[in-house]
């Protein structure tokens, strides 16, 4: 199978200043992590995590109840549930909602699945200005860029170019020093805080038991959006529900860690429906909007549905050997590294981008460090077997089903199979090395061209064979057999 | 809107039926080091620093008054309408304005002032974090538009971990719309991984530990 990979993966490798903020940012993200789990610190981290697994398995095979659960909650306590089945119904309902309070600035926390779902973009079609907050998130929009990293969107940008990117976009003068550039940021954002009508988030986790969205962060962006405008409007994914608060014992530890290596972010909110009486400040109205778009598909997929435990802290980006190389612009969707290349195959079809699952060494390093122990490299499997499936049955790829057809074929005539072995035995010495050249002494290194064609030719440019024995196993055996019995 | 429609999905892709119960959860994880009160203070305090913020021990209510006058040090603050703030006296020091029932009368002098002072309903010593719900008492916004926050916190709050805080608070909607667990002042590292302090919340903390 020959795939043709994305222009911008060789664009990034033969970038070296961005090869060196990728390498080093996850450098660092990595070295967090891996003080924050030593087992002094957190010696409960691999029970968390069996602990983690379990919670999120339970939930989702219970999905149905805990949805209806939350919704009770969340209305018993002055808010409202919104089911939608994808971002149009999200982006309709949130217009809706708009043109009705007669609102106009958005501010937004950074969200994933509001990327998911190009909810600015949708919202600014309609003339609506939507601001991100975190500060990252917000370079980005002022960049027209989408994000690089699930956690650290901005991870491929030095000082030098988000100073040129606010000079340009805010006509600031070019402010190369980092804690000035955050300041300006603060600034501008401030203004918009104090502003906006409606505060959009995401949610980290959806908590049935209380009807609570969790907010974890560390800029305090967040909570501003979700405590300044007068409607707070939560987006959170079916998947992102846990049974009870207490549960939340587990995740907390878990996430922040395996993110950016702190033992909790600076804040962690639990917000249930609008303001109650008697308190002094908070919204007026709470809206909860949970969304499918296509993650019942990958729930009905019981192989698969392990894919909806991530936790999104983007440690198997920081650890994978290939995101490190061709960073988060490669992969073809909003969700990059290993956790993108399982999950999006099943939510765009395994058609789409075929050489997603097949980008990979299957190293395991990503199953390794996964908080809630996703076997990546297990799905990376399956989702292959899917691509070659779905070609075959579209026709495609007729060659190679022809190959193993012959192979299956072969290794069912033992006469055959003993006659080619040896054909090939002596056809091979032609193409051995003598050499230090690379292949070890009597390797093959290029099959004689009678053999030499697609696919074997281009295995063999990237790998050295092992020269067939003189003698095979059979024949040993069958001697061995014969000496026996005498 | 598609809520029939949605449940549906969910449970033919499950194979549940409707009003079908769940099977029990695993069972509420759980561990709470048995720290006595002056191992909980030290631990919080030294968790505090090593987030970059200030914690400060006093005696009593006269103390924790002198020190917060003395970190003004003449700019202006608001705050909460804990009643902790008014026994100490915080609440009639000048410059200081408190007592905001209204959202829209506290939001202007929260925007405008350097400094924001609550108390907090919890603290978790291992990781130094302040507990706040949102309340008559304590407003959201306080403890997060002026740059600097000042906490004045009881010994007595400071429970071991956050399993602690969830086996006391296990339900923490029933009380309120809003809680938050503050770890350290406000932080970014979203350029180029370089950790920069009091991005859009506070970027300096002190917590005022009162022993009793």
């Amino acid at each position: 199978m020959a795939f043709v990979y994305p222009e911008k993966i060789h664009q990034t490798i033969a970038d070296p200043d961005l090869q060196l903020a990728i390498y080093t940012a996850t450098g660092r993200l990595i070295n967090k992590r891996k003080h924050a789990i030593e087992p002094d610190l957190l010696p409960e981290y691999q029970e968390l995590r069996t602990r983690a697994n379990e919670i999120k398995k339970h939930t989702l095979e219970n999905l149905d109840y805990y949805l209806e659960q939350v919704e009770t909650n969340v209305t018993a306590h002055g808010g409202q549930v919104v089911f939608c089945h994808d971002g149009t119904e999200v982006c309709d309902f949130i217009l809706n909602l708009a043109k009705q309070r007669g609102a106009s600035l958005f501010v937004k926390s950074k969200s994933m699945t509001s990327e998911e779902i190009d909810l600015n973009e949708r919202l600014e079609h309609h003339h609506l200005e939507a601001v991100e907050t975190d500060l990252g998130e917000y370079i980005l929009q002022l960049a027209h860029e989408r994000p690089y990293h699930i956690v650290a969107p901005a991870l491929h940008l030095t000082r030098y170019q988000v100073a040129d990117v606010f000079e340009e976009r805010l006509g600031v003068k070019n402010e190369i020093v980092i804690e000035k550039q955050a300041m300006i940021a603060r600034s501008v954002l401030r203004e918009k805080f104090l502003a906006a009508d409606i505060g959009i988030t995401g949610a980290n986790f959806v908590v049935a038991d209380s009807g609570a969205v969790t907010i974890i962060e560390n800029e305090g962006n967040a909570r501003l959006t979700s405590s300044a405008p007068k409607i707070h409007i939560a987006v959170a994914g079916i998947e992102k529900l846990i049974p009870r608060a207490q549960d939340l014992a587990v995740f907390l530890k878990l996430l922040s860690r395996s993110a950016t290596g702190q033992p909790l972010s600076a804040y962690t909110s639990f917000l249930s429906g609008p303001r109650r009486p008697g308190e002094v400040d908070g919204p007026e109205e709470f809206y909860l909007i949970l969304m499918d778009n296509g993650r019942t598909k990958l729930l009905a997929d019981g192989d698969k549905r392990e894919s909806l435990y991530c936790i999104r802290c983007g440690a198997c980006l920081n650890h994978c050997p290939v995101y490190r190389k061709i960073g988060g612009h490669s992969y073809p969707w909003v969700y990059s590294g290993p956790i993108g290349a399982i999950i999006t195959p099943q939510f765009m079809g395994v058609k789409r981008d075929p050489w997603l699952p097949f980008a990979s060494s299957l190293c395991g390093a990503c199953a390794e460090v996964c908080p809630v122990k996703i076997d990546i490299p297990r799905l990376l499997l399956e989702l292959r077997s899917d691509v070659v499936r779905a070609r075959t049955r579209d026709g495609e790829s007729t060659l190679e089903r022809l190959s193993f057809r012959m192979f299956a074929w072969l290794m069912r005539h033992p006469i055959l199979y003993e006659i080619g072995g040896r054909i090939a035995a002596a056809l091979a010495p032609a193409g051995q090395t003598d050499g230090p050249e690379g292949a070890p002494r009597g390797w093959i290194r290029k099959l004689p061209a009678i053999m030499n064609f697609a696919p074997l030719k281009h295995w063999l440019s990237q790998r050295d064979l092992p020269p067939p024995a003189p003698r095979s196993f059979r024949e040993l055996w069958r001697d061995r057999v014969g000496t026996r019995s005498k | 809107m598609s809520r029939e429609q949605m449940l549906q999905k969910v449970r033919t892709a499950l194979g549940r039926s409707p009003g079908q119960p769940a099977a029990p959860p695993p069972p509420v994880w759980s561990r709470i080091p048995q720290w006595t009160a002056a191992e909980r203070v030290e631990r919080f305090s030294r968790a505090v620093e090593a987030l970059g913020g200030k914690p400060v021990t006093v005696e009593n209510l006269d103390a924790a008054r002198r020190t917060v006058e003395q970190l003004m040090a003449g700019h202006r603050a608001i705050a909460s309408n804990a009643p902790l703030l008014t026994a100490c006296g915080i609440t009639s020091l000048p410059g200081v304005e408190s007592g905001f029932t209204d959202a829209a009368a506290m939001r202007p002098v929260c925007a405008s002032v350097a400094i924001g002072i609550t108390s907090a309903d919890y603290a978790l010593a291992d990781t130094g974090t302040l507990v706040m719900l949102s309340s008559p008492s304590e407003a959201r916004l306080v403890s997060l538009l002026p740059p600097t926050h000042i906490a004045v916190i009881p010994e007595s709050c400071i429970v071991a971990n956050l399993d602690e805080l969830l086996s006391i608070l296990p339900k923490p909607a029933e009380q309120s719309s809003s809680m938050v667990l503050i770890t350290g002042p406000s932080r970014t590292a979203d350029i180029e991984q370089i950790l920069v302090r009091g991005v859009h919340g506070p970027g300096e903390l002190y917590v005022i530990i009162l022993s009793e």
